[in-house]
């Protein structure tokens, strides 16, 4: 498996063309998605077609990091003409009429789709359990799950079906399934990366992300993707920093809360990490971040609220699935969303919906966003004093397929390394850092403060030059 | 006991933006179903509002000119309803902190009629029922809308004309709005209640939906108010309800009660940050508001001595007022011009419409000029209408129909030995004038408006004839 890096060195050496490499990168789809089921979708011919204009560009000398190189979007992620159903049954042949803005610009680049990715229905889940199409698996361990919402994105990568992938990430949809996949999964500040045709789930948390092998790929299709939006307000612009993986004097904050409740194994494998760092002259030092105490019940309530709003609009009038034999638009409506909806999302539309209501909203929603406020004006504090914090990623490795269903709560409960970056609309990263007694990975995760995503992976960048990253189980190697 | 009414108003004026309130759509009223459409405002999966800051720019200047004080920090809402015309299943529309609250609208007579609130949201698509099937065209979905609920100060039909009328006026005056009722970019929903008279207490009231006549408006007050006096009286109670208007049999009907009330579930709306207007913004609309209606009004009467029917005719129509005020400031005397306007350019204009659009071939310039031949006595009242009637229908300049001798009048020989005739052959009001009946000179100069077929200078011929006798 090759890095962005690499392959495009070879691309532009002419040791391979775009075409030679997205036929390399079909016959392992072919082979592998099968069993994996990560792609729910793929169009070869129309991948072809675009690496063949992309040889051309790089022989033109137009190209740039990205041309030619092959990659894979989520199955929220808008795209022309190319089936976008966010693993639902009620957008079943849906083909939006626009691309995305981060797909859009990834075009312009000359990069090559390869697919869509499966995922958790409408990314509500962690484990890409409620997909209509079924679950992608674990590349490292087919009884175990890829993860979620960006389960199909991760293990894609992780299997060397794409190079990279894009993601979101809501509550740590791109960070947690790049932790059980171990691969890297960058998760921006909200509104570095355009929204622009990601379909909502949880509009003031949503962030599309990237799955790649190294920080330094994240970086590479972070800043293709990145900038402000004329058609998302949320957008912004932000200062690019080099990537030196420089750590000497960097302030790193444990923050004790985020390791409660952890396995020993994660637990090691993280502070063990946290010490390489220390050893290369970072300082660390240990606080407390008490209202991390709330951020799950908020995270839920914000998250469902918007999600009721944002999904009231698949009524099987425009687009997607719509029921048969009914007598009444009322009844067509309520028929198409019973059974377009998959159990997981109805329940949150229910959630967001009661908690929305007159006479719950003040009990619910309006202190939701004011515990919202006060995680943020803490992490505001921190990042006075530190650089980064560190983490684990998920207080476990990958879930043994159906876990999640049968345990609903524990998989709530797993969300919470993750959501406080997406409550703070701040910069995270996970990346490898060891594996458990099974041999699952083991994530680290590093959070920045708002609009640091340059810094951030910057110093994450230092787990790839140490080798933290390969730690006991490599990703690295070269095509097969 | 004798009820009296009590009734607010919720207005909703379509903004004349070029573009819709999110996206880069026409607002062009019309158009083939679904051509002035996008993914923004089709609500189709993943697209994103962004707000036209020109929506907002319009309603801190309808704010302005209603008196309210402008929230300078704001937001936008989603209303969550479902509907087939709503293709997001939620309204952007502003629920707890609206753009403008707290001002007023002056009627004629004086009265105002307090403005609780203004503010911005979308409007939504539109059902058509055809053929057995149900349509839906989204081009309306999208236009940004103002809404202006009155507090419920209006206490008569006629104040509810009033009032519609004023709120009209302003929102062409200042350029806003084009509030055609019957193209719907006005439209009203009507509260009403009643009390005993001189009671403060609010009744129950009712809402009348969806109004977009003048006439069905009053029509459907005075049937309301009725209908909960008779309900009273009967000793019963009056239910909050929302009801429709039935133009053909002119009543109200039920079309839901309190039980059935929508829970909007409002929520700020996450993919537009706060609304922040600039203190410049505020201050640029501030100078840039036009003098309004009833100001004018005012001023054409105490000024420049109008009388107040005619004033309130002129001002009616803002593109009116610019015309006579041009004519004005290019030497017309004002009360002159004014009547002119009404008397003779009114009379090719048959409707509303024609007067607010004033596409006339006569300019202020030449409308002045022909004041002024006739002030100065050199073609006399009759003469200046008939050729202005004659310049509207063609477009020739005034040369082409004030001849020269029009435009001399009679020369001084001729008035002089006219004039002598009518003291002759007038004897019986000579003698009265003499007498000291003073208005008994009207008889001779109605013989030399005769003789001279209205082209001689009364003026002149009055000085002729006084020193003849």
């Amino acid at each position: 498996m090759n890095d962005i890096q690499t392959l495009h060195a070879m691309l532009y050496s002419g040791d391979v063309s775009s075409e030679e490499l997205t036929r390399f990168y079909i016959s392992e789809i072919e082979k592998s998605n099968p069993v994996l089921n990560s792609f729910v979708y793929t169009d070869f011919g129309n991948a072809l077609e675009s690496a063949k204009r992309a040889d051309k560009r790089i022989k033109e000398g137009k190209g740039s990091m990205l041309t030619g190189i092959p990659f894979a979007l989520k199955d929220n992620i808008c795209t022309e003409g190319v089936p976008t159903t966010c693993c639902s049954k009620i957008l079943s042949g849906f083909r939006p009429c626009y691309d995305a803005t981060a797909y859009s610009k990834l075009k312009a680049e000359g990069a090559v789709l390869l697919g869509k990715t499966n995922m958790d229905e409408f990314a509500m889940g962690s484990a890409s359990e409620t997909s209509v199409y079924g679950a992608p698996l674990n590349p490292v361990d087919l009884s175990r799950v890829a993860g979620g919402s960006s389960g199909g994105s991760a293990a894609a990568v992780r299997a060397g079906l794409a190079p990279y992938a894009l993601g979101s990430d809501t509550g740590g949809s791109v960070r947690q399934p790049a932790s059980f996949c171990g691969v890297v999964g960058f998760k921006p500040s909200y509104g570095a990366v355009s929204r622009y045709g990601l379909i909502a789930y949880g509009s003031s948390l949503d962030q599309i992300g990237t799955l790649t092998l190294t920080v330094k790929d994240a970086a590479f299709v972070f800043d293709a993707v990145r900038g402000a939006d004329g058609m998302d307000m949320t957008s912004s612009d932000i200062e690019k920093t080099p990537l030196s993986g420089e750590v000497g004097g960097l302030r790193i904050a444990v923050v004790k809360e985020f390791f409660e409740g952890l396995g020993a194994d994660i637990k090691k494998a993280v502070l063990s990490a946290i010490e390489e760092y220390e050893k290369a002259g970072a300082q660390v030092g240990e606080v407390s971040l008490p209202s991390l105490g709330d951020v799950l019940p908020v995270y839920y309530i914000i998250a469902c609220a918007e999600a009721s709003s944002n999904l009231g609009r698949y009524d099987g009038i425009r687009y997607g699935y719509r029921a048969e034999n009914y007598s009444s638009v009322d009844e067509m409506i309520i028929k198409t969303r019973t059974e377009g909806f998959g159990k997981e999302v109805q329940k949150r539309i229910m959630l967001g919906t009661y908690v929305l209501s007159s006479g719950y909203y003040d009990a619910y929603y309006k202190k939701a966003r004011i515990l919202r406020e006060r995680v943020k004006e803490e992490f505001k504090k921190l990042f006075g004093t530190f650089d980064v914090i560190m983490a684990p990623t998920v207080p476990q490795t990958a879930f043994p397929l159906g876990f999640t269903e049968r345990n609903p709560i524990d998989m709530y409960l797993s969300d919470v390394c993750t959501v406080p970056a997406n409550i703070a609309g701040l910069p995270a990263v996970s990346v490898p850092c060891g594996e458990d007694a099974e041999g699952l990975p083991v994530g680290l995760q590093i959070i920045g403060d708002r609009f640091k995503d340059y810094p951030t992976l910057s110093a994450a960048h230092f787990a790839d030059l140490s080798g933290i990253t390969r730690r006991k189980n490599s990703v690295g190697g070269g095509v097969k | 006991m004798k009820y009296e009414l009590v009734s607010g108003f919720e207005t909703h004026v379509e903004l004349a933006t070029s573009t819709k309130i999110f996206c880069g759509c026409t607002t062009a009223f019309g158009g083939a179903p679904n051509t002035h459409c996008c993914p923004v405002c089709t609500g189709q999966p993943g697209a994103l509002p962004v707000l036209n800051k020109k929506v907002v720019d319009f309603a801190v200047r309808a704010g302005l000119a209603l008196h309210c004080k402008i929230n300078t920090v704001t937001h936008l809402d989603r209303k969550n309803y479902c509907y087939p015309d709503l293709p997001k299943a939620y309204q952007i529309s502003q629920y707890d902190k609206p753009l403008c609250e707290g001002g007023y609208v002056e009627l004629p007579g004086g009265k105002k009629i307090g403005i609780t609130r203004i503010h911005i949201e979308e409007d939504a698509g539109k059902l058509v029922h055809e053929r057995g099937f149900t349509f839906i065209d989204y081009n309306r979905g999208g236009v940004p809308l103002i809404e202006i609920v009155s507090e419920p100060d209006i206490s008569s039909p006629t104040e509810a004309r009033e009032y519609v009328e004023q709120l009209r006026q302003i929102m062409r005056y200042i350029g806003v709005s084009d509030c055609k009722m019957q193209e719907g970019s006005m439209r009203c929903d009507v509260n009403v209640s009643v009390r005993p008279e001189g009671s403060t207490a609010l009744g129950t009231r009712t809402e009348i939906k969806n109004m977009n006549s003048l006439n069905f408006i009053e029509r459907a007050m005075e049937y309301e108010f009725a209908r909960q006096v008779d309900v009273l009286k009967d000793g019963g109670e009056i239910e909050q309800a929302t009801l429709r208007f039935d133009e053909k049999t002119g009543e109200t009907y039920v079309m839901r009660t309190k039980e059935d009330a929508q829970d909007y579930r409002y929520f700020p709306e996450p993919d537009i940050f706060d609304i922040i207007i600039p203190d410049e913004v505020v201050a640029r609309e501030k100078e840039a508001l036009p003098e309004l209606p009833l100001e004018k009004t005012t001023r054409y009467i105490n000024v420049l001595g109008i009388s107040p029917s005619v004033a309130a005719l002129i001002t009616k129509h803002r593109k009116v007022a610019d015309y006579f005020e041009k004519a004005v400031k290019a030497g017309a005397a004002a009360s002159r011009a004014a009547n002119f306007i009404v008397g003779v350019v009114y009379s090719t204009l048959s409707t509303e419409e024609e007067k607010d659009e004033l596409s006339i071939k006569v300019s202020p310039e030449e409308l002045a000029e022909l004041v002024r031949l006739t002030e100065s006595g050199a073609v006399n009242v009759t003469v200046a209408q008939s050729a202005l009637s004659k310049m509207l229908a063609s477009g020739l300049p005034l040369s082409e129909y004030i001849a020269a001798e029009d435009m001399k009048g009679v020369d001084d020989g001729e008035l002089e030995r006219i004039c002598a005739e009518a003291v002759k052959n007038n004897p019986r009001a000579v003698a009265d004038f003499k007498a000291g009946k003073e208005k008994a000179i009207s008889a001779l100069y109605g013989y030399v408006k005769r003789a001279t077929q209205g082209k001689a200078d009364i003026k002149k011929a009055d000085a002729v004839i006084k020193r003849l006798i």
